[in-house]
């Protein structure tokens, strides 16, 4: 296999098509357009199924149905299309069903912008919808990852019968970059033993998400979290940069995390013991290994595209050992490799260096 | 022994259907839902869909369904169920997947999912419980509450000029080319349930033939919210709900005649 100059939009939903998606259901927004239009005509060679629906509404639940029937299923949208679709996804979630959304994330609130975002960290990672639950948050900070996660993504949601997010922001789904797509894998033929399928030769199957009694409800919930407990055990993901003896730790996921990439080494340059921790799974969040670094460390800078939200969770695993100072540009606004520099200088010149 | 063995001049004129699951269901005393679901479940039987059907029940007072029916089932977001089932429809071609919905969740939350099915031709079959009121939460007025109709939203009787007058969906979906079979029937008599069985076993053909949409809308009644006794709430659908929604076929494809 060899690299081609692949657009992240063009990239995941060819990714998709290889990792054996059988029917895709979505709405168009900017940035994330690209991949519903090439979807439309691929999909269509393959005899698979694809629809573009009135309404993000009406995506999630055309995903929520065929997701009934055992299928690797997926849609695509951004930020304002993503909260159209928690309703369905809180659903999907009550009835434990796999499913893959790719968020590819804009400028908020409101109409906000068609700019690269991470706004939604809060979204994706703890209101996918109402109810007691997380999905899985895969982050790309590249082309290539974006097209490692979207296989994962489906073998995690059939593994774990439960929705896998893509968050992506719009410049991963924007950008083109050299990029190497898997081969294509066969469709998966055995129908799950919960699946749909017209009660023929057996009982009756019903996929439901009401459990009216008090205790049915628990129980029930007492399961999501024995899942969910199971995962966060599991597939904390990240990869790290320059930690071995840093002093201060940069975290940062996506885009805003390769961005920091350069400024960290920007920053070793200058002979500054600074490393970087860049989360690949926004839930499960990578505690523990943040928890570790944060032993070593003397100081923290978390970097976002937003207001800081993933400071929140850096400051959990953290759990207070040490000071956690944050950078971050809204908006839409890319932070440039220098401002970040100046922020790791300025974090850097206040940490309490133990000799 | 003998006793209890029929004379050989009888015979059963009348079972249980087998796709009608043999539970107590959850609805009130003297409710048409019902009739709806004894229908439905003979018509499937009859046309010998158990094995095939996969039904898709609503948020309201049927919300159950899928313990009702012998079949596979699931239960969509209020008003969702037209989108839900164009996911199994269009993963299962070769199945038969039928949405039941109330009026509340049909003509007002979920007015946008129903339409679109009707426009795609989806080939999937709606039951539309049409009963003039949101039974589940209590008897709040719908998009289908007829002027003056009192409810615990509209306590003085609906004010058309405030609220807006009766949506008459049937008439509404047959404006799409892509539906096949629209039409509506009401459950208050004998007469009229006979028609609506016939009306069921079609609309469920046309999607065996792969017709297009197909939409049955019952007149039903709701005795507890409507604060009238079962019998009079019969009288009820007649007397004030058919004039405002009058049975009818309001879209019949060519090709049904062949069915
Ligand atoms: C999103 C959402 N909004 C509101 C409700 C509350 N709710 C449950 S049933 C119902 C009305 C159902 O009325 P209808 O569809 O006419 O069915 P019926 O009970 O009359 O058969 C409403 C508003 C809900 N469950 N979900
Ligand atoms: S509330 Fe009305 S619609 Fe619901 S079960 Fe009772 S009578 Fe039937
Ligand atoms: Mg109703």
């Amino acid at each position: 296999m060899t690299k081609e100059l692949l657009k992240g939009n063009i990239a995941i939903a060819e990714a998709a098509v290889r990792a054996g998606l059988e029917a895709y259901f979505g709405y168009p927004i900017t940035p994330q357009t690209e991949l519903l239009e090439y979807l439309s005509q691929r999909m269509t060679e393959l005899d698979r199924v694809f629809l573009q629906a009135e309404s993000e509404v009406a995506a999630i639940n055309m995903v929520y149905g065929a997701a009934c029937t055992g299928a690797r299923v997926m849609t695509s949208s951004s930020s304002p299309g993503v909260s159209l679709m928690q309703e369905g996804m809180s659903y999907i979630a009550g009835s434990e069903l796999p499913c893959v959304i790719v968020d590819v994330m804009r400028g908020g609130p409101g109409l906000g912008n068609i700019l690269p975002s991470q706004a939604d960290y809060f979204q994706v990672t703890r209101s996918a919808g109402h109810g007691d639950f997380h999905p899985i948050v895969l982050a790309p900070a590249s082309v290539q990852e974006a097209i490692d996660f979207v296989g994962l993504a489906f073998d995690l949601a059939d593994k774990y019968r439960h929705m896998v997010l893509l968050a992506a922001d719009g410049q991963i789904g924007q950008m083109m970059e050299p990029a190497e797509l898997p081969p294509m894998r066969p469709l998966q033929k055995n129908v799950p033993d919960w699946a749909l399928t017209g009660a023929k030769a057996r009982e009756k199957r019903v996929i439901t998400s009401l459990y009216l009694k008090g205790e049915e409800e628990e129980a029930f919930n007492l399961k999501i979290q024995k899942k969910l407990k199971q995962i966060k055990k599991n597939e904390q993901r990240s990869v790290e940069y320059a930690t071995e003896d840093a002093e201060l730790l940069v975290i940062g996921f996506g885009t805003a995390g390769r961005i920091a990439y350069s400024a960290v080494e920007a920053a070793r340059e200058k002979g500054l013991r600074v490393g970087l921790l860049r989360p690949q799974t926004l839930w499960p969040f990578p505690e523990r290994r943040i928890s570790e670094l944060a032993d070593q460390a003397s100081g923290c800078l978390v970097v976002e595209m937003n207001a800081g939200q993933m400071v929140e969770d850096v400051r959990l695993a953290i759990g207070g050992q040490i000071p956690v100072t944050f950078y971050g540009r809204t908006g839409g606004i890319v932070p440039m490799p220098d401002e970040i520099l100046a922020a790791i200088e300025e974090s850097y010149s206040r940490l309490q260096i133990a000799v | 022994m003998d006793l209890v063995m029929a004379p050989p001049e009888m015979q059963v004129v009348y079972e249980h259907p087998r796709s009608l699951a043999d539970v107590p269901t959850r609805y009130c005393p003297g409710c048409t839902h019902g009739i709806a679901h004894r229908l439905l479940a003979e018509a499937i039987d009859e046309l010998g869909l158990q094995e095939r059907a996969v039904l898709v029940a609503p948020v309201g007072c049927s919300v159950f369904a899928y313990e009702y029916f012998n079949v596979d089932a699931c239960q969509a977001a209020h008003g969702r169920a037209p989108a839900m089932a164009t996911g199994l429809k269009r993963m299962l071609p070769e199945n038969i997947v039928i949405t039941y919905q109330g009026d509340g969740d049909l003509v007002s939350i979920g007015a946008a999912e129903i339409m679109h099915v009707a426009a795609r031709g989806e080939r999937i079959t709606t039951i539309f419980i049409n009963n003039a009121i949101y039974g589940m939460t209590g008897g709040q007025m719908a998009p289908t509450t007829l002027p003056g109709q009192k409810t615990t939203s509209s306590p003085l009787g609906r004010d058309t000029r405030r609220t807006g007058a009766p949506i008459r969906m049937s008439e509404v979906l047959a404006q799409f080319d892509g539906a096949a079979y629209i039409v509506r029937r009401s459950l208050h008599d004998v007469a009229n349930i006979r028609k609506a069985k016939k009306a069921i076993l079609t609309a469920l053909k046309v999607q065996m033939a792969g017709l297009g949409f197909s939409m049955v809308e019952l007149l039903s009644s709701c005795p507890t919210n409507w604060g009238i006794a079962p019998e009079k709430a019969l009288d009820w659908i007649e007397q004030n709900m058919i004039p405002q929604f009058p049975p009818g076929d309001y879209k019949v494809h060519d090709a049904v005649k062949t069915l």
